[in-house]
């Protein structure tokens, strides 16, 4: 373990955040598996985690002087990495949502977002045992 | 924080669908419904629905919403019953456009997608109940 608390989350961290985000995501493709015209999304989650750990690593951030500038600093910002998912059949009312897809991405990214957990709830546990000293 | 807001997400689909099975069961309701004129006929009635961004900052969460209820355009079927005290001068009383079959399957969809969202819904409360445990 690293003797600095910035870094001693690694990236899990970020990593539950966006897993929490991409459920969000896959929640919305579920919730709309029957609205006509909707495109199914998701987000790119190795790009997400890079544009996160580099906003981590490089804090100089811009000052913005007007509310409508761009916060270009704004936590981990979904914008830039949702994107359409390819959809494996045309559908008649142009929705691309496959429910066994959206259902099976949803249970897996359930599964990651335990074990992101999972990790990051024993750098905890280790610092906690480290300020105690027992 | 993104878990949170399944909660509505799944909660505005499950209130959907559940709209969709309102409309199925009035139609299943009014199949055998008669009327003395083909513009009184009943006509089925068909939900629709569509994708709603809540906060434009926040891309991520869709939930879905009633735009409003349409009604099958299509005829309503004349049917021959002169003792009927609704039938018109030729004998005739105009029975709904419901087609049993369609409404069947549109039940069965309504209640899959049902399921689907409570799983979603079960599944975020899961791991945010699991989130608050950090720690311990």
């Amino acid at each position: 373990m690293p003797m600095n608390f910035e870094r001693a989350f690694s990236i899990h961290d970020n990593a539950l955040i966006i897993r929490g985000k991409r459920a969000s995501v896959l929640a919305s493709n579920i919730a709309n598996a029957d609205t006509p015209n909707y495109k199914a999304r998701d987000i790119d989650f190795q790009s997400m985690l890079k544009q996160a750990n580099n906003q981590q690593t490089n804090r100089l951030d811009m000052v913005r002087t007007n509310s409508d500038h761009i916060n270009l600093n704004s936590g981990i910002n979904s914008n830039s990495s949702l994107k359409y998912r390819n959809p494996l059949h045309a559908s008649l009312d142009g929705n691309t949502v496959d429910s066994h897809v959206e259902q099976a991405k949803f249970s897996q990214n359930a599964l990651q977002y335990q074990a992101s957990f999972t990790f990051l709830n024993s750098s905890v546990k280790g610092i906690i045992k480290a300020l105690k000293g027992e | 924080m993104g878990l949170f807001s399944n909660f509505d997400i799944s909660g505005s689909a499950m209130s959907a669908q559940s709209i969709r099975l309102n409309t199925t069961a009035s139609n299943l309701a009014n199949t055998e419904t008669v009327a003395s004129s083909p513009t009184e006929a009943y006509r089925s009635r068909h939900p629709v629905f569509q994708a709603m961004m809540d906060d434009s900052s926040r891309p991520e969460q869709v939930s879905v919403r009633m735009l409003g209820i349409i009604e099958s355009q299509s005829e309503a079927k004349p049917l021959y019953d002169p003792g009927n005290t609704l039938a018109n001068e030729d004998g005739y009383v105009f029975g709904s456009n419901v087609n049993a079959v369609e409404e069947m399957a549109n039940m069965i969809s309504a209640s899959r997608s049902y399921q689907n969202n409570v799983e979603v819904l079960s599944t975020s409360r899961d791991l945010l109940l699991r989130a608050l445990s950090l720690g311990t």
